[in-house]
């Protein structure tokens, strides 16, 4: 394996209980620069809560989180976002009434130059549609034309689309996206993962957690397997199936078989 | 980059054939440009109010209606205004009214019993304004309550805190500094009368119009009664944005406090403990939707306006009261209706 990089992101025996519950029960994970690691896992193998643990949502009660070579502990979804990890949730997290633009910027807006930024706090509309107009064209993103219609009036797979540019946009050190494809048709579900593959090649590496063998096997780089609330392997689509994917998922057979 | 821009564009062209598709019925670009433009709908039910009314009687255009009708909305209009802050955010704020008299009553009895100066007792009466939205906001914030609840709680403190304040007993104008009756002063633009009271909702209109479409706290207001759940995901401390919005609509009751007392020339805990549902209405037929996130301060100031113009326009038909009631009650429900339709636009 990539022992010869660092991972940007790792984390070191997760454990995570609820009451008497393990959701996490010493989970190891790496992440390398430039890369798509997939996360598979039956319900109940403790996906979900490794990607909270990892984004802030939940706190592991054991374990560390290295983040550039620096332990770090998350307070909070934001101070995650803070340290550059981007999560584009399930439900998409947007604003449906504000434009495509002002659901880039929700949260971050900027302020117009002079006193009238400053003092008056006037936000920079025309900038921040600008900016919008290119940091969607250059993530590949042709489907999203005009900036300035409301994110209720898109399509499914364009919704997606915001959220991935949003997450990708602001100098992230890594994109965690959730699902992204379970609500999509298959036009629209290769749309997203183009745009998986074009946020590996600007160098963001991307956790993509998914149901979907297919979309799985189709953009990552690395898969790490999750099984009863620990890695059961972590496996590359050279070197495996699909067919063993699934077997080592549900425990027909051990990874090194 | 560029080839992958280009083999994007054939996988994305049926999507735009689709969307000029469902769009082609003259009905359906119709609705479609006034769900992007809410205060539309308003604006064209106020000029044919106008029309209808200027033909059915010579004096509804006369300048001294006008002037009466802009005079009647001042007080609701600026209640309407605070109102739609809170309803932008998904709540409801039953006690502007109750909230509004409260200040009045403060500011009228510091200075005329107390013998405070005029600035001062309206200091007093922004401090009232404020420590109500307070109060309001943190049930709603931090007590996770209802604003329904919270408003009808606050409403019946706010009413009774008035009268127990009060002892019940009116306060004239005539008692008053000048400064207090300031807002019911009028001057001629030509030949309407204006008062300052209409001129001083009109400032707090644009300047919340302003500060709402031109400002990241604005942007947040919407997301945050859009959905709280997504605002908070993109990084909006939503319980600040909420609490921001109940101070801020207090601030503007005591202003609506200040214009009251120079419209009717007193300070009585019984004038004007009803404009809340007057409030709502006018919000409700602007267009601003009570589920939050969508609407504008221009259509409640539309909304205002009709509901006066119906009313004046009503009575000088030589309708009874009562017919007036009725007919904004019809009018709140085709206002709604209207909206739903509107809002079907695209989902």
């Amino acid at each position: 394996m990539n022992t010869d990089k660092t991972p940007i992101l790792e984390a070191r025996g997760l454990v995570k209980t609820f009451g008497r519950v393990v959701g996490l029960d010493g989970v190891d994970l790496e992440l390398y620069p430039g890369e798509v690691l997939a996360v598979i896992g039956d319900n109940g193998a403790g996906k979900s809560t490794l990607i909270k643990c990892l984004t802030g949502a939940e706190i592991p009660d054991e374990g560390e989180i290295w983040l550039d070579d620096r332990l770090t502990r998350f307070k909070g979804p934001q101070d995650a976002r803070a340290h550059g990890i981007e999560t584009v949730y399930q439900n998409l997290a947007l604003s449906p009434a504000l434009d495509i633009a002002a659901n880039l910027f929700l949260g971050r807006e900027e302020r117009k130059p002079g006193l009238l930024g400053s003092l008056l706090r006037v936000v920079d509309t025309k900038g921040m549609r600008r900016r919008a107009r290119a940091e969607l064209s250059a993530l590949g993103i042709t489907t999203l034309q005009d900036v300035t219609v409301p994110v209720e009036n898109l399509s499914g797979g364009q919704r997606q689309a915001v959220a991935v540019a949003r997450a990708a946009a602001f100098g992230s050190k890594v994109v965690v996206l959730d699902e992204p494809t379970a609500a999509l048709g298959v036009r629209e579900s290769n749309q997203v993962l183009e745009l998986i593959r074009n946020l590996r090649d600007r160098g963001v590496p991307v956790i993509l957690i998914s149901h979907n063998m297919p979309h799985v096997f189709e953009v990552a780089d690395r898969i790490h397997i999750q099984r009863l609330g620990k890695r059961a392997a972590t496996i590359t689509p050279e070197t495996h199936s699909m067919t063993d994917a699934v077997a080592i998922m549900t425990g027909a057979r051990e990874a090194g078989e | 980059m560029s080839q992958q821009s280009a083999s994007e564009v054939p996988a994305s062209a049926p999507d735009l054939a689709e969307e000029f598709l469902d769009r082609t019925t003259p009905l359906d670009r119709v609705r479609g440009v006034l769900h992007r433009h809410p205060a539309i709908s308003p604006g064209i039910v106020l000029v044919l109010a106008v029309i209808v009314f200027g033909g059915l009687n010579d004096r509804f255009l006369e300048p001294s209606n006008l002037s009466l009708v802009t005079q009647q909305v001042a007080v609701v209009g600026t209640l309407a205004l605070a109102q739609t802050l809170i309803i932008l955010t998904a709540g409801i704020d039953l006690s502007v009214g109750a909230v509004m008299v409260l200040a009045s009553m403060v500011i009228a009895q510091t200075t005329v019993n107390n013998g405070l100066p005029p600035l001062a007792g309206l200091g007093l009466g922004l401090a009232v304004g404020l420590a109500a939205g307070a109060a309001n906001g943190f049930l709603v914030t931090r007590l996770k309550l209802p604003p329904f609840i919270v408003t009808l709680g606050s409403l019946n403190v706010f009413l009774a805190l008035t009268l127990l304040y009060s002892g019940g007993a009116t306060v004239r104008g005539r008692d008053m500094p000048s400064q207090l009756t300031l807002t019911g002063e009028t001057f001629a633009l030509g030949g309407v009368n204006i008062s300052l009271g209409v001129v001083m909702m009109s400032v707090l209109y644009v300047a919340v119009a302003l500060i709402l479409h031109g400002t990241a706290w604005g942007r947040h207001v919407y997301a945050v009664g859009d959905d709280p759940e997504a605002a908070r995901l993109a990084g909006i401390r939503v319980s600040r944005v909420l609490t921001s919005v109940y101070l801020a609509s207090g601030a503007i009751l005591a202003v609506a406090a200040w214009i009251q007392i120079g419209r009717s020339n007193a300070a009585s805990p019984n004038i004007g403990v009803d404009l809340n549902l007057d409030s709502i209405t006018a919000v409700v037929i602007g267009g601003t939707s009570l589920f939050g996130g969508r609407g504008a301060v221009w259509g409640t100031l539309l909304g205002a306006l009709i509901v006066g113009v119906f009313r004046n326009g009503l009575s000088l038909a030589g309708l009874d009261v009562l017919w007036q009631t009725f007919a904004v009650g019809v009018l709140i429900i085709a206002a709604v209706s209207v909206d739903q339709w509107i809002r079907k636009a695209r989902k």
